[in-house]
């Protein structure tokens, strides 16, 4: 394995870990690992470092929701135009554009569901090329960015054995 | 009221760690570096060919030797990872764990005063197993100059006109010794020329992190005079399901097969089905956790090597063996005081052999965090006792 895929497998869930660490578990020197991560920024390889939280065990009420939408994609731009218009709302937290019965999914966190409600109807429906929308409110997250979230695991094994 | 007890029983030790577990569980935040089996659980698609075999109704007994789905994924896996070849019908059989196959193979071998040769330290087993079958265990002591391994010469000079068996540990717990294909060459020469037999446990085969494991039933002239042991606790984190198989040539299967249907009948069917997508589909997994368990022995013996301590770089299982001799304590006593200064559990070499004494198993199947925090606390204990 190159030494760039194993960096990026380690730091996916364990962004966190130091730079000496993460180099003396690969096997190489630090600097090493320094300089590849720094290239991988530079090339937006590495987009950025984030916090998995649980809000739901926090007092701050959030509202997640997943929007399926149908567009008209533009002549020369295809969905990209149309993307970004979407996609430069800070409250979107994602658009991908997918196969199949729509066209983007847009993920969206908002404070309250009128917040979103109205992001919907003010903001995304209204753009020219959008033909239809169909929000899906997120009930609870179980898993997210491969981490179960909903409980912790335990060590279940002997304190000794053999 | 007579005495209940077989004698050749109760001279039987118990095993070293019961202190420690004793100790352990009775106290608060304990880090335990001391277990011997892997922190990741069985991959999700091998528990869930498990869950639906039972929803299938799959409960009855296997056929004796085990099913032979299983043992055909099991013959393609030998000879794509590790290039032997066994017949599956003939040639081998699935056990209640490597531990079973250990117990049988040596019970299949050995006549009263036949002596068979056990490098130590290693797994705890091999010397109770060769004594209820009636032989005589002669023990080798390997040598951290050595980096653990077995040496032609060693193995010459334990041999007499009784031995039989050699028993062969690698990739070997405790240590994290390996034996690679030169050293194994050296071994076979002299397997062959004094007409033993080798029960070679190979458990830890795909936690190796140096090339790749070499089997010494591979090597010419030593499949028909080996009995391969092999299973699925360490290398897809299935202990618990306890299965795993042996792979011999005919003759000798046949009477470990024979003991096997009268004192167990069939390895557990769950298992058996569940055991079948391991091999299947499982290579991805292995060298996932392999990649991981990699990356914390370098960790491990990085910071036990700043701490001071001498430690051979083990390039098997998941177990590092440091030196503890420059502390004036013996393995027992550092462990001990380990355990109630810091709240460390590690387990006392000489648990796997008088030889062990003046050093430590140190397990790397823990996430780094937990190995860091309780390598933290090692330090801190080395430093007030420096």
């Amino acid at each position: 394995m190159e030494i760039r895929e194993k960096i990026l497998n380690y730091i996916e869930t364990n962004s966190r870990v130091e730079l000496k660490d993460l180099a003396v578990m690969l096997g190489v020197d630090e600097a090493t690992v320094a300089n590849e991560m720094a290239a991988m920024e530079e090339e937006r390889i590495i987009c950025g470092y984030h916090t998995l939280i649980d809000w739901e065990k926090t007092s701050i009420e959030k509202v997640n929701a997943l929007i399926e939408v149908r567009v008209t994609p533009q002549r020369g731009r295809g969905f990209d135009s149309v993307a970004e218009r979407v996609y430069n709302y800070p409250e979107v937290n994602a658009v991908y554009l997918i196969s199949g019965g729509y066209d983007l999914l847009v993920t969206l966190e908002g404070k309250t569901l009128r917040e979103v409600a109205q992001f919907v109807s003010d903001k995304l429906s209204t753009l020219d090329s959008v033909l239809s929308t169909k929000t899906n409110f997120i009930l609870k997250k179980y898993k997210d960015h491969g981490t179960v979230i909903a409980k912790p695991q335990d060590d279940e094994r002997m304190l000794v054995s053999l | 009221m007579r005495n209940p007890l077989s004698e050749r029983i109760v001279e039987i030790p118990f095993s070293g760690i019961r202190k420690f577990f004793d100790i352990a569980a009775e106290m608060k935040d304990v880090i335990s570096l001391g277990v011997g089996e892997p922190d990741f659980d069985t991959p999700w698609h091998i528990r869930d060919e498990g869950i639906y075999s039972l929803e299938k109704g799959r409960t009855a007994y296997t056929s004796n030797a085990g099913l032979k789905e299983l043992k055909i994924e099991i013959a393609r896996y030998l000879e794509r990872r590790f290039s032997v070849s066994y017949d599956y019908d003939s040639e081998m059989m699935i056990t209640v764990g490597g531990s079973e196959a250990i117990d049988i193979a040596m019970r299949a071998m050995l006549d009263p005063g036949d002596e068979v040769l056990i490098p130590q330290p290693s797994y705890v087993s091999y010397e109770p197993c060769a004594v209820l079958a009636g032989g005589t265990p002669v023990i080798i002591n390997l040598k951290e100059k050595n980096d653990f391994r077995l040496t032609a010469q060693e193995l010459e000079e334990a041999i007499t006109s009784r031995t039989k068996i050699l028993v062969l540990p690698f990739p070997n717990n405790p240590t994290g010794a390996i034996m690679e294909r030169k050293d194994l060459e050296a071994v076979a020469k002299i397997v062959i020329e004094h007409d033993l037999f080798v029960i070679s446990d190979e458990i830890y085969a795909e936690l190796t992190y140096l090339d790749g494991h070499v089997t010494i039933a591979s090597l010419p002239g030593m499949r028909e005079r080996t009995v391969l042991i092999n299973g699925f606790s360490k290398a897809y984190s299935m202990t618990g399901w306890r299965l795993g198989y042996a792979c011999a040539p005919k003759e000798i299967l046949e009477q470990m097969l024979k003991i096997h249907q009268y004192a167990i009948m069939c390895a557990p069917t769950t298992s058996q089905y569940a055991a079948v997508e391991a091999v299947r589909n499982g290579d991805v997994d292995v060298s996932q956790m392999r990649e991981e368990y990699n990356g914390r022995r370098r960790y491990l013996v990085k910071r036990l090597r700043e701490m001071g301590m001498h430690c051979f770089e083990p390039y098997g299982a998941f177990y590092a063996f440091p030196c503890i001799r420059q502390f004036g304590m013996s393995s027992d006593e550092f462990a001990t005081r380990m355990l109630q200064e810091e709240k460390v559990v590690v387990v006392p070499g000489t648990a796997f052999g008088a030889c062990g004494e003046g050093f430590l198993r140190i397990s790397y199947a823990y996430s780094l965090s937990k190995l860091k925090e309780a390598l933290d606390r090692m330090e801190r204990f080395i430093e007030k006792i420096n």
